[in-house]
């Protein structure tokens, strides 16, 4: 213990002297933060205990403080404790360097310049940066600005890390994978000026290089591919993801870059990329428990839309300011709802995606249908008059439908939400039983009810748009009943007879998809229109017409063998029945109704019209108003009646039997109606207290002069030139991501609450240069890492780290363990299992399957390990079930996606060792790479090894190195020849595997080898960014 | 000591770790970026305490007050007639109309102990341990559905993204084991909590803090086991080997992390032998295992009740055990008798356990779920819906004064009239009885010290032994 205590003395005073170390303090810098931080709670605007501001000039200067005199000045002693007056602040201390620092600056005059003199001075973070002069003795502006600093607390740099050490650092910041033996020794080679610069140029270019930045990015967007709470079914949101390594392998400018994922679908003739982008606003999660209010959790979702905007992109807190004035910075909870009204006023939508080939499937299969039935129309000159003809005969549907309201029976819906829309519709939300009822009832005064109208109807928060709300939007009706009282005895309901049904699409009988099973050995069926009335609980009226088609409104009729005919009024009451989902109401496997209309009409003859809603709609039009593309939807429409073009509609109908199914995506989009928005009382859906209009708040940059108030003006006034944190914050967190911590430690808040910066004119240089780039991310990236700073080793003598434990004045190069993904891919890449693929549908890499099914998991998830090398492909994309994360991830600090999250923690832990020691992947890469080496690696066990060695850690191993493991080697084969260990069992071989070893490798060796690999996989250096 | 314990200390003595004054060091310290600090250290307390263990029985699914703990033979009376309207006002139900009838307890009570405190009949060990317990029959909460409830109960708010209960005790007190997490989690019943992992999640804490989620058959801590064809001298060769090329590259590279990770991996080989011998019920004397209910190799509550036991007794933090069984909206009567069966026995004799061997004083046992039941029905006549006003859990040990009942609700079960306990309340005094104030145990986070409690919560005194 006795040296313990002389060590710890010494180290803090040692720290303590670095920090104060600055020779002048300043106030907006080093006094400024401290008073936000921890006074201005009782003396700012708010409170003014004791008659004292802290936030402004006057008021300090007149009570507290007497410049060039601490031990005569109020603030001094009551922040140090001196006197017998109560310390400040109450209940607590300042740190001792902020005493320190306080009393420096009083006695330095106590400098408070005249722009933050006001009360509320204007905190460094929220005025715009700009740049200051550089200071003289370096080519990079990055190190002049690090050196000027180093002098001045007299630190001298450290000397550039060696290449290879140099090549690894660089590889796994850009591209998150380390540089390959060859690539290493090509560097080596390259003695010409400009070795490095070339690297980072290939770096920048390679397609990993995008992986890697949206990674980091998305943990902001706090991407996952699942729900989360309690059901966290899966959802697809993977073209987003790919969507943001694209835009960083483009270099699409930041400006843009966020304009697409804030606003992408309002842009003019918005493409599928531009509208996927808004996937970053519908990353938020999404509760269907049993029982809850939507609209609850659509509010939570708005808030986690603010927040991540907040952390990730503006670097501000603004939570805070859901319930109540920020505390600290100069938030209202107004200016927050008024931010909020830009984006409240959207769908959550899910539209159908498709991959390039697929799309120019799509092309082909349109430009295909155009040419035949342009081919028509050629060979058919009055082809325009015989559509006249039969639009006169079509012209009037025959029925008069009188819409109906019902009300739903909340026992009935088995805890689905039945939401009562405008148009007397009904849109299904929340939980999604996969078996269940609906019972709704209606009092009518028609008379002579003759038949039932059901309309299917489409909407934007349905999947793929609907009208269903199974995950391809389709649906199924099992049973179509109806009942009628007499208004006057509601007690005696008689089931109506259905005598006929007729709809507008009626598939051939279909088995249920498997994703329906419901685990009974009954064959259920979808089918016409008519298996809704047959009383059969295994068929069904399905609508799925094929890919192409299947996302349309439809429309079924049903025909009551006997009129209605209670004088006084009808009580009728409709039971849906919805039976044919699956076993597992807690997945995605419903088939239920998504958004539906009932109506009611006296005419015997109603059929369902056989029209699509929208030609209906067009022929009502004069010809001369339809547009050519109105006209042609009608003729699509039209040529499907017409008997002789039987052989080209059936090739059409071929051709779009071909139709790609696509993916889905959640995205954002307007809403024709606009949504109010209120001020919620202390953040609560239900206490909605004054309308606000949108707005952004005072203390940032105005919005763009003259631009209406849209979702578009608000991503644009994000990335306004006059933005105080935007180019700040991002450069911060590039910063961050490759020396460690950022300029700024507090990535996601620049707030008064924020850490001071410890280069604040560094930082402020490299937010204009990055908005004067035009917001240019690789600009930046090259910069960085061509500066000398971040070539500098990282080796830190015992008087560096206590001077500098945290290196934040980067008088050495960074050293940290990388993030969790970095940690899988080096196993995956130095054992050369890496499958390099970029983007498509998230993967299934093995994982324990108890995780996945209760207790463990609320309910079982589905994991189907993907197979052959699509388990190895990069950890960007493993599957991330929020509720269950991945958990060889997990261990090594990868966030889960409920939050947006721009800065990671970085554990080290026992699990961590287990993980890499044990997991079967890791375990894969051990004996991958063993195989690689007794191929690759040299004739001799010291070539050999020398060579995993590189693989792993990028450099040549030290004698010392070999000393331990040559003689591991070789106790392990011992111990294998001897029969203490099996060779087939460490080595993992089966007769397959035995058979492709290397030549002249033995079983031992494979297993001595993977021994060798687990322990150089297990490497601190080798889970270290030197 | 080493460089990292004493800078870890210089940290907490010069910055007051957890009392709200974290400077830029700390911040990085505890968020794991300062080189070679150990942030599971053993820590001091705010103020002495007595329960330095906490194991939670998490009833997950809302467990029925009314059938279990809190009497109401008027309710029985007013079976079947509709609910007073004006105590329906406001009141948001998950499933039900609200103005559904009531619905009269479904079990007789009879009262116990010298407390004489009144318990179902489906609770006969629970009832002999009344006066070791203390009731609070006057809990409420602000959330009426699963995840949101689960999450205000372990972590303050319904929001996801704050840290656990668990990691806020780890984080105050730092663990006391050197081979096993100082967070522990087993998980039984019919499914997983609704909450999912952030149950015991970090939140913004260090992800150090977070929960381990044990298994109570296979391998307890995931990947714990050696590899097949790896024995335990090739481990330990292996790990001496890593070891050995970490101390030099420590040498050169002069980073304390390295340091850390080589005990990092000392402290898993340590795991390795001890975790399976912790798990290994079948060395627990007959007697005790039949006390518990228990059956080595068969994954069940009780099995996990012992092992709470096991790993308190080996210096464990805090354990949580969830049961995933209680949402009654159907077949109230079956279910409830099941799962009473399933676990009366296992928290009853655990109590006895902790308090026969000594462990009690330091070890707090709280149950309950995240919320309540309705006193309305839900269906035909047996379930009832989730209902946050009123309802009821029990805490032992630890500082808690034993042999009481406190708290009542309205005689229909519907509302607190007495002693209100709010979920914020609740956290204030687990804090409290662990010798924290829980306004100060604090972590900045987006420039806020934030807390469990948030800017809530009172320390409920008269729970105070």
């Amino acid at each position: 213990m006795h040296s313990g205590y002389v060590r710890l003395s010494f180290l803090a005073t040692a720290f303590a002297a670095a920090a104060l170390a600055q020779s002048r303090v300043d106030f907006a810098r080093d006094i400024q933060p401290v008073f936000a931080k921890s006074c201005y709670a009782c003396h700012s605007e708010k409170r003014q205990m004791a008659g004292l501001r802290l936030d402004s000039r006057a008021s300090v200067l007149a009570k507290s403080v007497q410049p060039g005199k601490s031990a005569a000045s109020e603030l001094y002693r009551r922040v140090a404790g001196i006197g017998d007056q109560a310390r400040m602040p109450m209940g607590g201390k300042l740190d001792p360097a902020d005493i320190e620092r306080v009393r420096q600056w009083i006695d330095q005059g106590a400098e408070w310049p005249e722009s933050l003199a006001g009360a509320r001075a204007t905190h460094w973070g929220f005025t715009p940066p700009v740049r200051a002069a550089i200071p003289k003795g370096a080519a990079s502006p990055i190190d002049a600005f690090i050196l000027a600093r180093l002098a001045k607390e007299g630190l001298k740099p450290a000397p550039e890390a060696s290449r290879p050490t140099l090549l690894r650092r660089l590889s796994l910041d850009l591209t998150g994978l380390p540089p390959t033996p060859a690539e290493i020794d090509a560097f080596l080679r390259d003695t010409q000026p400009g070795a490095y610069e070339r690297q980072v140029d290939r770096l920048l270019a390679s397609p990993h290089y995008g992986e890697r930045q949206a990674r980091t990015w998305l943990d902001g967007a706090r991407y996952a591919d699942s729900d989360g709470f309690e059901k966290d079914k899966q959802r697809q949101v993977w073209f987003y993801r790919d969507w943001v390594i694209n835009a960083f392998n483009r270099n699409m400018p930041y400006d843009r870059f966020i304009i697409e994922q804030i606003a992408g679908d309002l842009l003019p003739n918005a493409t599928q990329d531009q509208i996927v982008a808004t996937g970053f606003l519908r990353n938020a999660m999404t509760n269907e428990e049993g029982g809850i209010d939507p609209e609850q959790f659509r509010m939570e979702a708005m808030f986690d839309r603010m927040d991540a905007i907040g952390k990730g992109i503006l670097g501000v807190t603004i939570q805070c300011a859901q319930c109540h004035n920020h505390k600290f910075d100069p938030l209202k909870q107004e200016e927050y709802y008024r931010m909020f009204a830009f984006l409240n006023d959207s769908h959550e939508a899910n539209i159908a995606v498709y991959t390039p080939p697929e799309q120019m499937k799509r092309a082909d299969i349109l430009r295909e249908t155009r040419e035949l039935e342009g081919g028509l129309e050629h060979r058919t000159p009055d082809w325009a008059d015989r559509m006249a003809q039969w639009e006169y005969t079509v012209r009037n549907p025959a029925a008069h439908w009188t819409i109906v309201r019902p009300e739903v029976d909340d026992i009935s819906t088995g805890g689905q939400k039945y939401l009562p829309m405008e148009d007397g519709s009904f849109l299904a939300q929340g939980y999604a039983p996969t078996k269940h009822t609906v019972k709704l009832t209606v009092k009518t005064d028609l008379k002579n009810i003759a038949a039932f109208r059901l309309e299917l109807l489409k909407d934007a928060n349905l999947p793929r748009g609907g009208p269903g709300r199974s995950v391809d939007g389709t649906l199924a009706l099992t049973e179509f009943r109806v009942e009628a009282a007499p208004a006057s005895d509601p007690t005696k309901p008689v089931a109506v007879t259905i005598a006929r049904a007729t709809a507008d699409v009626n598939p051939a009988e279909t088995p249920l998809d498997p994703l329906y099973s419901d685990k009974s050995d009954r064959r259920r069926v979808t089918g016409p229109v008519t298996f809704a009335i047959d009383g059969k609980e295994e068929t069904a009226w399905g609508i799925d017409s094929g890919p192409g088609d299947r996302n349309q409104p439809r429309k079924a009729v049903f025909n009551a063998a006997a009129p209605i005919a209670n004088e006084g009024g009808v009580i009728l009451t409709f039971y849906l029945k919805q039976n044919h989902g699956g076993w597992n109401s807690d997945d995605n496997q419903n088939n239920n109704l998504g958004r539906f209309r009932l109506s009611i009409t006296s005419d015997p003859d109603a059929v369902a019209d056989p029209l699509p809603a929208n030609v209906r709609s067009i022929i009502a039009k004069p010809r001369a108003e339809r547009t050519p593309a109105e006209q042609q939807a009608v003729f699509h429409y039209w040529r499907t009646t017409v008997p002789e073009w039987k052989p080209v509609n059936d090739r059409i109908a071929a051709l779009w039997r071909d139709y790609p199914e696509g993916s889905t995506q959640l995205v954002y989009a307007r809403r024709d109606t606009p949504r109010e928005t209120h001020i919620l009382a202390r953040g609560d859906f239900l206490k909605p207290a004054a309308l606000v209009t949108p707005g952004v708040p005072a203390f940032l940059n105005p919005l763009p002069a003259g631009d209406p108030p849209t979702r578009l003006t608000f991503a644009k006034w994000m990335v306004d030139r006059r933005s105080p944190t935007t180019a700040r914050s991002f450069v911060n967190r590039l910063w961050q991501a490759y020396f460690g911590i950022g300029i700024v430690a507090t990535a996601e808040n620049f707030g008064t609450q924020a850490e001071a910066p410890s280069h604040p004119e560094l930082l402020d240089w490299l937010a204009v240069e990055f908005m004067e780039s035009g917001w240019d991310v690789k600009h930046m990236a090259r910069l960085i890492v061509t500066s000398d700073a971040y070539k500098r080793s990282s080796a830190a003598t015992p008087e560096l780290t206590a001077q500098d434990p945290y290196n934040r004045l980067l008088a050495r190069g960074p050293r940290f363990r990388v993030d969790a993904e970095v940690v899988r891919d080096i196993a995956l890449a130095a054992s050369g299992l890496l499958n390099g693929k970029v983007g498509g549908p998230s993967v299934f890499p093995p994982a324990p399957a108890f995780l996945f099914v209760a207790p463990a998991s609320y309910s079982p998830k589905v994991w189907i390990e993907s197979k052959g090398d699509e388990k190895y492909r990069r950890a960007l994309y493993t599957f991330r079930y929020r509720s269950v994360p991945y958990p060889a991830l997990q261990t090594f600090d990868a966030p889960n996606g409920e939050t947006s999250c721009v800065r990671r923690g970085r554990s080290n832990t026992p699990l961590q060792a287990l993980t890499l020691l044990n997991e079967p992947v890791f375990l894969d890469a051990a004996r991958a790479l063993a195989t690689l080496t007794l191929r690759e690696g040299g004739a001799t066990d010291q070539q050999r090894f020398a060579y995993a060695f590189r693989r792993c850690t990028g450099r040549q191993p030290d004698a010392s190195d070999g000393r331990v493991i040559l003689p591991f080697l070789e106790k392990q084969k011992q111990r294998l020849r001897d029969g203490w260990l099996s060779a087939l069992d460490l080595a993992g071989l089966d007769d397959a595997a035995k058979s492709a070893l290397p030549k002249g490798a033995t079983p031992v060796d494979a297993a001595a080898w993977t021994a060798v690999s687990r322990v150089l996989l297990n490497l601190d250096e080798t889970i270290t960014k030197e | 000591m080493s460089p990292k314990q004493i800078t870890r200390r210089w940290f907490m003595e010069q910055c007051g770790v957890g009392l709200g004054s974290m400077a830029l060091a700390n911040l990085l310290v505890e968020s794991g970026y300062a080189s070679g600090a150990d942030p599971l250290a053993p820590k001091q307390p705010q103020f002495p305490a007595k329960a330095k263990n906490v194991i939670f029985l998490f009833m997950a699914g809302g467990p029925s007050q009314i059938e279990l703990f809190d009497y109401k033979p008027q309710l029985a009376k007013f079976d079947g007639t509709l609910p007073p309207a004006d105590l329906l006002k406001g009141y948001r139900a998950a499933f039900i109309n609200p103005n559904s009838k009531l619905l009269g307890p479904k079990f007789k009570f009879a009262r116990y102990g010298q407390s004489g405190a009144q318990i179902s009949e489906l609770l006969p060990h629970t009832a002999k341990i009344v006066d070791d317990i203390a009731i609070v029959k006057s809990m409420v909460t602000d959330a009426f559905n699963h995840a949101p409830g689960q999450l205000l109960m372990n972590t303050g708010t319904m929001q996801f993204g704050r840290p656990s209960m668990g990691a806020w005790t780890v984080y105050g007190l730092g663990s006391e084991s050197r081979d096993l997490p100082a967070f522990v989690v087993f998980s039984s019943g019919a499914k997983g909590p609704s909450g999912g992992d952030s149950c015991w999640g970090s939140g913004f804490l260090p992800t150090v803090y977070q929960g381990v989620q044990f298994r109570s058959a296979g391998d307890p801590i995931l990947y714990l086991s050696n590899p097949k064809g790896v024995d335990r001298e090739l481990q330990r060769d292996s790990l001496d080997a890593i070891g050995a090329l970490n101390r030099g590259r420590l040498k050169t590279e002069g980073d304390p992390e390295i340091e850390t990770r080589i005990s990092a991996y000392e402290m898993a080989f340590r795991m390795q032998s001890s975790a399976p011998g912790m798990m290994d019920l079948s060395t627990e004397p007959k007697h005790v295992l039949e006390a518990y209910g228990a059956e080595p190799g068969k994954p069940s509550f009780a099995n996990n009740c012992l092992l709470a036991r096991r790993l308190v007794e080996r210096g464990v933090r805090f354990v949580q055990l969830y049961h995933e069984a209680w949402d009654q909206h159907g077949a109230l009567v079956r279910d409830l008798t099941k799962n009473c069966h399933d676990t009366d026995k296992a928290c009853a004799a655990l109590v006895q356990d902790l308090k026969q061997r000594g462990l009690l004083d330091h070890t707090l046992v709280v149950w309950g779920g995240e919320f309540g039941r309705t006193p309305m029905v839900q269906g035909g006549s047996d379930g009832r819906d989730h209902h946050p006003n009123a309802f009821t859990m029990w805490m032992a040990g630890g500082g808690v004064k034993p042999g009481i009942v406190m708290g009542e609700s309205d005689e229909l079960g519907f509302n607190v009239v007495k002693d209100k306990v709010h979920v914020h309340d609740l956290h204030g005094t687990i804090l409290h009885l662990l010798g924290f104030d829980h306004t100060k145990l604090t972590f900045r986070f987006q420039g806020r010290d934030f807390r469990l409690t948030d800017v809530h919560g009172s320390v409920v005194n008269s729970l105070l032994a």
